[in-house]
């Protein structure tokens, strides 16, 4: 197969500028749609080698690399998830599918307090990079396949593997009839990215507001990261009032869950709660809310 | 181009983990347990003491902390024996006024050079845990068994020669293993080791070795050096994370709150105070057993 030679701008979408758009309402009333995204994930001890990218930079095994994220799956998803359901946050979740094999346990705790799933690839450390299109149809189908198997769903969105891509993921996850994608970033409204065949939307996912960009790269105290995540929705919710906006809140339990930091955490849900601008939902709902307003596209 | 088809079967998609070195189990679904005095929240202070050869050597891997400048690096072997001579009589003393016994995480090389502060170290109840040979004893895939089967033997000797006893706990440089290391450490008598920091409770390897978290996210080095936070911050953190744990806790389960110690970053005199405090604030709830790593191995064996 021939590859198609890489291009300076893959043309995903128009250019449409932060002033003058359609107005986008969302349900009573609220300026800013507000999801959280916890990564149910898993990643393998000894995977095989992408020739593209190391999944470890160590040595395998990677003793605390694996047992900080195993952390998740032991002690921190529930504590996480406790906090969320308290507040009356759903989780959108991203999820490495083979976890509905590795540890079923985690995915119905989700999928008991009505939590919806997308594909997160299969594992965390499988990367797409180099696949041909028959291996990335093969992660799609298996994605839409263990998920509907393992929690009656339909995925209906992609958050790449470790947001590992090919130049034909959009086109490929549109034609299976999956309708949002959280790799992109960039914008703080849900938009339209052209594909091949069938509708994809383009969810905000706030990769700057990840729980990993928060500790691991800005090296933020757990206290600091919350005040970031407060702030992101003070202005969120008060440009909203223009033109309805997102704010999503990409987690990993095994950073937010630690006892050090889900205090501060729960403190960012309750001030959200409390609010009243935030209409809190899960990512679907945000994008049939939106589709619903985009003319001539409703789905 | 495509990737070879093996990249995409997946033989250890399966129930439970994709290796056999322990077994899955959700905390929240464990037995009861509480830490004796009915306490909810094991502390435990663990103390890393540490020789970094002037000498640094590559292999497997260069130590955290290690030399940085060209030999002689005299910068970087000072401040950190500064550490080993200034630092840890403070923490020394701060446990002490606190009433409080730790682990004391000590490469061999601690032993052989400076035996006086092996002897304070036992004179004052605390534990010594076996951390290696010296800062150039780093484990992982691709150290020969043997190297490995004798690094674990010389470190555990060593102490024992100068501590009078044989240490029960293992604690691998920056928590690396190899493959061989958790049967390495059983088959040499260790009761364990504290190198996964993949949960807030004690549990067993599958070959019998009990694993100790011991939360690197909550280490001196990873808040104050790596992220580069105050000792302010890193004190608050650790008192956000005991009321947490201690509420969770309740009346009927019990959580672990490691906090791992290194002298020549937490006991500069412009740290000390913090972390001083933090001692004594912690040693003083009601809710804590404060207690070194054998002592909360034991309590853990004997009363799940």
């Amino acid at each position: 197969m021939v590859e198609a030679a890489p291009v300076a701008d893959p043309a995903l979408y128009d250019f449409q500028r932060y002033r003058d758009r359609p107005r986008i309402v969302w349900p009573a009333g609220k300026t800013v749609a507000v999801w959280v995204a916890p990564n149910l994930e898993y990643y393998e001890i000894d995977p095989p080698a992408n020739p593209h990218r190391k999944s470890w930079t160590t040595p395998h095994p990677d003793a605390v690399g694996y047992s900080h994220r195993d952390h998740s799956n032991r002690v921190s998803h529930w504590r996480m998830a406790e906090a969320m359901s308290r507040n009356g946050f759903p989780g959108s979740v991203s999820l490495s599918v083979a976890l509905c094999q590795h540890h079923p346990a985690v995915v119905e705790d989700g999928a008991r307090r009505g939590w919806e799933f997308f594909s997160h690839g299969i594992y965390n450390t499988r990367y797409a990079y180099g696949m041909d299109e028959a291996q990335e149809r093969a992660i799609i189908e298996d994605s839409i396949a263990t998920v509907q198997a393992a929690t009656g769903q339909r995925i209906r969105g992609w958050l790449a593997p470790a947001l590992t891509h090919t130049p034909r993921t959009l086109d490929l996850i549109a034609e299976y009839g999956l309708d949002y994608t959280c790799d992109l970033y960039h914008d703080d409204q849900v938009g339209t990215v052209k594909v091949k065949s069938g509708q994809l939307a383009s969810i905000p996912y706030s990769l700057e507001v990840n729980d990993h960009y928060g500790f691991f790269v800005y090296n933020m105290s757990p206290r600091d990261y919350a005040d970031t995540l407060i702030r992101q929705f003070e202005r969120l919710a008060s440009e909203g009032a223009r033109s309805g906006t997102v704010m999503c809140i990409p987690l990993h339990a095994y950073l937010i869950g630690q006892p050090h930091r889900i205090a501060a955490f729960e403190r960012v849900l309750e001030h959200i709660a409390a609010d009243g601008r935030a209409w809190i939902a899960r990512a679907g709902e945000i994008v049939d809310a939106w589709r619903a307003q985009q003319p001539g596209d409703a789905a | 181009m495509s990737l070879d088809p093996a990249y995409l079967t997946y033989p250890k998609r399966r129930l439970g983990y994709d290796h056999e070195i322990y077994p899955w189990s959700v905390i929240a679904d464990r037995p009861p347990l509480r830490w004796p005095g009915d306490k909810g929240v094991a502390v435990w202070f663990c103390v890393s003491l540490e020789w970094f050869p002037l000498t640094p050597a590559d292999v497997p891997f260069r130590a955290p902390g290690h030399m940085v400048t060209p030999y002689p690096d005299y910068r970087h072997y000072t401040a950190r024996e500064y550490g080993t001579r200034v630092g840890f009589y403070r923490l020394l003393d701060a446990f002490a006024n606190a009433g409080v016994t730790a682990s004391i995480a000590t490469n061999a090389a601690i032993a052989e050079r400076y035996p006086d502060i092996i002897a304070d170290i036992v004179a004052a109840g605390h534990e010594i845990i076996a951390h290696s040979t010296d800062m150039n004893g780093t484990i992982a895939t691709g150290l020969p068994i043997e190297e490995e089967r004798a690094l674990i033997a010389r470190s555990l000797d060593t102490i024992k020669r100068a501590a009078g006893k044989r240490p029960r706990g293992w604690l691998s440089i920056a928590r690396s293993q190899s493959w061989n290391t958790p049967d390495l450490l059983k088959e040499a008598g260790v009761d364990y080791c504290c190198d996964w920091v993949n949960d807030e409770l004690p549990y067993r390897f599958t070959n019998g070795l009990v694993n100790l978290p011991l939360n690197h996210e909550l280490s001196d080095r990873q808040v104050i050096t790596v992220q580069q936070q105050s000792a302010d911050s890193y004190a608050q953190q650790l008192r956000d994370a005991f009321d947490w744990l201690a509420g969770e806790a309740g009346q009927d389960h019990a959580r672990l709150l490691p906090i791992h110690l290194t002298p020549y970053i937490s006991a500069l005199p412009y740290r000390i105070d913090a972390i001083e405090a933090l001692i004594s604030d912690l040693a003083g709830r009601s809710e804590a057993f404060v207690a070194p790593g054998d002592a909360i191995v034991d309590a853990w064996g004997a009363r799940r």
